[in-house]
This record gives structure tokens, C-alpha cells and sequence, in this order.
């Protein structure tokens, strides 16, 4: 083991090493984002910016905030989650999974009935009760805060009972969208940054739900234990809080 | 009871809709996999691979392609409509088609191979004994192939049971009418409630493991016969 002539090897590999861990955290990271999928266009674009603001990398994942927290519970490879709710990240704190310290809420969802023809969904919301259609989109209540939006407005209106045999469920809002925009159902309720883009509903014909038709749709992010000592995932964070991330949130429709 | 009514009604409905789907296909698959044991044709190959496709593809694919042929801007959608007949997704008769085309290979993959297994001898045998095709057919072919009648219907409806991803894609996921067991399970385990995804996917694994075991056991004792 001692050979003398690997030594100096040794010790030259030993200072690539010390050289390469002091160089590292001053350059660019990677951090892994769990991204729930209605916050799926604005990420991709706060991501971009991220990158070029600070060098570090945001590798993202969309998906149902519920299977993030499966996969999370059983040693999933994310550092950071953006939820669509306030109670799961909650619940990771709880239970050792995530930073309770880093937990905040990053937006506000806003939540919109939404229909591809030009049209046909009214500023007021009236076609819900003209019930000129077959099928209603909406995001699976159990599993899906803008789904339990939806219901608590329906609730609101006294139509859950009249609405609830044209009731198709998606698993989470990114299904939901997909039922509408296919046309298999000709309206739903979707979240605005899915139809919306530079503050603008992109096509078709939408009514933006008055906040005070349900609870509000509090979207929070947390550093997962995994993230603990990666740079880049308190960068992100502090990103999400800044002028320019919030100026992309605003503009699919977020608020604060 | 550790299964809700809930869990209950989509083990009903996922047993119809096995059930529905073997039968339809056995009465599809048996004479395309004739054609593809006995056809010289040029097609031979393009349509057994067009049979095979639902092995490769992801359900996904199907269930999103499915969706968007027979939603009211595609073909099938439009030709529904034409007919006077109620849209396709998001019913029963949706999932019926969409799991003809998924389980179309566990049909006509085994009868084709137990045809060609066949031969032509004992139908030629048969035809100057003076049987007509249909009682050739009934007498000669259906008894000899019963092994791969047998696993063909055990496979399709095993596997139209186990079906997720199409069933996801086109059900809408309603209750009693396209909430079966596989996106049961997945609701289960999305809203974490862990112990009713336990009994019911264990359920699943045991139902599985029965099927395939009760198919080997029957195997050899009919090559025997």
C-alpha cells in the first residue's frame, strides 16, 4: 500500500480534489423540482431565467403533487417541491420529509371555466345553468385542489347535483384541460395559467371564478431533505420570491 | 369491510368490462387469427404487426390517440355522430373499444399459433370425409385448438382487468360507468390513502397471480389429452 512512488499520485489527486470541492459550490448546480403540473408553463419559464441569472440549473418534473409526495415518502430524488396545495408540503414538514423553515406559499391559483369555442363560456358563468352541453371537465376533487375549487363554486351556485351526471374527472388539472381542449368535453375548470399567456386567455372563451367562490387555492413550496445542502435549491427559492419570477406568475394569471 | 362500495362497484365494473371485451374479441380474434395462419397474402406481415402494436405502445399512447379519434374532431367521433349514436369516451362502450384494441394481441397471438400448430391435415382429412367448412370448423379446429381458445380468453380477460393507462385516458373516471379497479387504486394512492390501495392492489396481485398459475396447471394436462 505504501509504495513510494504512488504517493505523490496520491497527493496530486488529493489537491484535484480539494481544488475541484472549493470550485464547485461557486459554479453552476442542479437542483430537482418537483412541479405540480398546473404551475407547468410558468416553470419552464422561471427555470430559463433561473439559469441565466444565476447559473444554477432547475432539472423539473410535472405531475400530480399527490405522486410527489408518494414518490418523496419513499426516497424520491427531488430537492424541491412546488405543490399545488399548502397541505402537502405541510404534511412533508410533518413528517421529516422537508425544511420546515423554507416552506412559503409561492402563488395563488386562479381558477377558470374554460371552453375551446369562441363564445360559448359567458363573463358571468350563466352556461352553467343554460346547460347547453354534455360533458363537464373538472379536476378530481380527492386528489386536486382546483378540483375542490371547482366543487366548493359549484356548491356556491347550488348545481353540484344538477351538474354532477355531466361530471368527467381528470386525475389532476393537466388531465382536466385534456378532456376540454380534445372536445370531449365542451367546458371545465382548468386553472388560468393553462389558457392563459402574457395576461391574455390564448383561445377560446373562459370565466375567470371571483376568489370569493371558494377557499384560496394556496400553492406552497418547501426544500425537501434532499436539498438540504444544495445551493441551487436555495437559490430557486429565493428566485420564486423575486420581482422577475413574480412578474412571470402574474402574467399566466397568479396572484400573492 | 376494508372495501368501500365504491371499491365494490369498480370491481363489478372492471369484471364487466373484462368480461365484455373477451367475448367481443374471441368473436373478432378467431377469424383474424385464421386469416393470419392460413393467408399467403402480402399483408400477412403488416397485420400482424398492426396486431402486435398494443404490446409496444404505451397505454398511454393508445388512450390519448383513442381520445382524440373519437372525440368530436376526429374520424371515428365523427362517424359516431353521423350514425345518431352517444359520444364514445367517457362511457362504457368507450372503454369497451379502447380495450379491444389493448388486448387484442392476448386473443389472437395464441388462437393464431395454435391454428398454425393445427396444420392442414386434419381439415383436409376431414373435407373428403365430406364436412362442410362450418362443421369442419365446429368439429375438427375447435377441439383440437381448445388449449389456445382457452388461453387466448384467460389472457384477454387478465389483461383487461390489469388495463390502466387506456382506461385513464378515455374514462373520465366515473363512477360505475368507467371507474375501474387500476384508476380505483390510483386514486387510492394519490390522495395517500394507503390501506384501501393496499387491499385492493393486493387483491389485483393475488387475482393475477391465481389466473396465470390456474392456466399453467391446465396447460400441460390438455397437451396430454
Amino acid at each position: 500500500m505504501n509504495h513510494p512512488s504512488i504517493r505523490p499520485v496520491l497527493r496530486l489527486a488529493a489537491l484535484a480534489a480539494a481544488c475541484l470541492a472549493a470550485w464547485l459550490p461557486a459554479q453552476a448546480a442542479e437542483v430537482a423540482v418537483a412541479v405540480a403540473s398546473n404551475f407547468t408553463a410558468p416553470m419552464k419559464q422561471i427555470a430559463q431565467d433561473f439559469a441565466r441569472d444565476t447559473g444554477h440549473t432547475a432539472q423539473l418534473s410535472f405531475g400530480a403533487t399527490g405522486k410527489f409526495y408518494a414518490q418523496i415518502v419513499n426516497g424520491g430524488p427531488f430537492e424541491v417541491l412546488l405543490a399545488a396545495d399548502d397541505t402537502t408540503p405541510e404534511k412533508l414538514v410533518r413528517e421529516g420529509h422537508a425544511l420546515a423553515a423554507s416552506r412559503f406559499t409561492y402563488s395563488t391559483g386562479q381558477l377558470v371555466l374554460w371552453s375551446p369555442r369562441a363564445g360559448f363560456v359567458d363573463s358571468q358563468g350563466e352556461v352553467l345553468r343554460s346547460g347547453d352541453f354534455r360533458h363537464i371537465s373538472v379536476a378530481n376533487p380527492r386528489l386536486a385542489p382546483y378540483g375542490v375549487a371547482a366543487m366548493q363554486t359549484l356548491d356556491k351556485l347550488g348545481l353540484t347535483a344538477t351538474l354532477q351526471p355531466r361530471m368527467v374527472t381528470g386525475e389532476n388539472i393537466a388531465q382536466t384541460y385534456q378532456f376540454v381542449a380534445s372536445g370531449n368535453a365542451q367546458l371545465g375548470f382548468v386553472a388560468l395559467s393553462q389558457v392563459m399567456e402574457n395576461g391574455k386567455i390564448i383561445s377560446g372563451s373562459a370565466w375567470q371564478v371571483p376568489a370569493s367562490m371558494h377557499e384560496p387555492i394556496r400553492q406552497d413550496a418547501v426544500v425537501l431533505n434532499k436539498g438540504k445542502d444544495n445551493e441551487a435549491a436555495t437559490a430557486l427559492m429565493d428566485y420564486l420570491r423575486g420581482e422577475k419570477a413574480r412578474a412571470v406568475m402574474k402574467s399566466f394569471g397568479y396572484s400573492f | 369491510m376494508p372495501l368501500s362500495a365504491e371499491d365494490l362497484s369498480a370491481i363489478v365494473l372492471t369484471l364487466e368490462l373484462a368480461a365484455t371485451t373477451t367475448v367481443l374479441l374471441m368473436l373478432l380474434g378467431t377469424p383474424l387469427a385464421w386469416w393470419l395462419a392460413h393467408t399467403a397474402s402480402r399483408w400477412r406481415g403488416a397485420v400482424g404487426a398492426l396486431v402486435a402494436l398494443p404490446l409496444v405502445l404505451p397505454p398511454t399512447v393508445i388512450g390519448f390517440y383513442l381520445l382524440v379519434a373519437m372525440g368530436p374532431h376526429g374520424a371515428v367521433g365523427q362517424f359516431v355522430q353521423w350514425l345518431g349514436l352517444p359520444q364514445l369516451p367517457f362511457s362504457f362502450a368507450g372503454l369497451v373499444i379502447g380495450s379491444l384494441v389493448y388486448s387484442l394481441p392476448f386473443t389472437v397471438q395464441p388462437l393464431q399459433r395454435a391454428f398454425e400448430s393445427l396444420g392442414r391435415r386434419p381439415l383436409e382429412a376431414a373435407a373428403t370425409l365430406g364436412a362442410g367448412p362450418v362443421d369442419r370448423f365446429l368439429t375438427v379446429v375447435l377441439p383440437l385448438a381448445r388449449p389456445g381458445f382457452i388461453t387466448a380468453a384467460v389472457l384477454t380477460f387478465a389483461h383487461t382487468v390489469g388495463e390502466f393507462g387506456v382506461v385513464l385516458m378515455l374514462g373520465g373516471n366515473i363512477p360505475g360507468v368507467t371507474r375501474v379497479v387500476s384508476v380505483q387504486i390510483y386514486d387510492h394512492v394519490e390522495a395517500m390513502e394507503y390501506t384501501q390501495a393496499h387491499w385492493l392492489a393486493g387483491g389485483m396481485v393475488l387475482f393475477s397471480f391465481l389466473v396465470l398459475m390456474a392456466l399453467n396447471l391446465l396447460q400441460p394436462k390438455e397437451r396430454q389429452a
